[in-house]
């Protein structure tokens, strides 16, 4: 939960909603990139920007459906990108290529999202305002 | 007696796989195991290069790293054998030496 | 921190959340409110409970403004309201409800 005056002082903030992008590159459990890119989303979600997550490389591994890490003795937090819908999150984008090189389909996500070509990655990743990537 | 080859990282991310099948021999035992296991995909990018060395290699991989990564053993390629932590320390005691690629 | 409930000792870190979320139950949901001096009724357990469903389904403990909207949706919009939760828990629901319901730390909670 955010402390009531930070949300606040996003809300009255100066207005100007730039287009943020967060790229994951990462495998979910090998090293803790995915979690870190995934906890620093929640937390900037208080100040209404116009959020686009994109997975890509390995980072499309984040969200594969059926994770059960009890054997491995840590979080399965891939539950946690369903929630982002309720952190209006909605804008989730996969590229073709990297599901194809790594024998996945769509169907394998746990969420819903756009799958775009990486010549159409690339466009979008160019109208950003601010990328941040792991 | 033989080695075992253990690969810890995912091969699209590093060549520590592809070195492996490189550097290791006919007869060698190879055990993929935390982002190592993607390598073993059906339909991925490596799995003809892995299904290649399936037929002179011994092929693993941890069954534990496979479940927490949301795959089942029917994603991926013919050949490889699922062991346990358990399997894991009695290939490791059974062949002379381990080469950790990571 | 500790806390003892059902002849057993329950740990917390320094702020008062559980180490283990496992660990947590009624009786020790009642101890960690005596300490937070709240008397808890039917509609201190709602948020609880509500808190606690939400984290087994999404593993975090939500923010304030998606709470509010998530309790709208399911409990009726006047539950679903900032007033209303910290009637309930004056200390905030991020530090109270939380911590008594047994969820480690909120995400960006400062």
């Amino acid at each position: 939960m955010m402390d009531e005056d930070r949300t606040d002082e996003a809300e009255g903030g100066s207005g100007i909603v730039k287009k943020f992008m967060y790229v994951n590159r990462k495998a979910p459990y090998g090293t803790v990139y995915a979690l870190e890119v995934l906890e620093m989303v929640l937390i900037s979600a208080a100040f209404d920007q116009d959020v686009h997550l994109v997975f890509t490389d390995d980072g499309v591994f984040e969200l594969k459906k059926g994770m059960e890490t009890a054997g491995i003795g840590m979080k399965n937090f891939s539950n946690t990108y369903r929630a982002l819908e309720g952190y209006d999150i909605e804008k989730l984008y996969v590229d073709q290529e990297s599901l194809d090189e790594r024998g996945l389909a769509e169907a394998d996500l746990i969420v819903p999202v756009t799958v775009l070509s990486r010549a159409e990655m690339a466009k979008l990743m160019g109208e950003m305002d601010v990328i941040l990537s792991a | 007696m033989s080695l075992l080859h253990t690969v810890a990282k995912s091969p699209f991310e590093r060549d520590a796989l592809s070195s492996c099948l490189d550097l290791s021999l006919p007869g060698a035992a190879i055990l993929l195991y935390e982002d190592g296991v993607y390598g073993a995909l059906k339909g991925g990018r490596f799995a003809e290069r892995l299904a290649e060395a399936a037929k002179t290699r011994a092929l693993y991989v941890l069954g534990p790293d496979l479940k927490a990564r949301g795959l089942g053993e029917d994603r991926l390629i013919a050949g490889v054998t699922v062991v346990d932590y358990r399997g894991f320390v009695e290939l490791a005691a059974k062949h002379q030496a381990v080469q950790a690629w990571c | 921190m500790a806390y003892q409930a059902n002849g057993k000792t329950v740990e917390t870190d320094e702020e008062g959340y559980l180490v283990n979320i496992n660990e947590w139950s009624e009786e020790v949901a009642g101890e960690i409110a005596k300490a937070e001096q709240i008397a808890m009724s039917p509609e201190h357990w709602e948020v609880v409970n509500f808190l606690r469903e939400y984290y087994s389904e999404y593993q975090i403990a939500p923010a304030i403004r998606v709470l509010t909207k998530a309790i709208s949706k399911k409990l009726g919009a006047e539950k679903g309201s900032n007033k209303y939760l910290y009637e309930l828990f004056p200390y905030g629901p991020a530090k109270q409800a939380c911590k008594i319901a047994g969820l480690p730390k909120p995400t960006g909670c400062v």
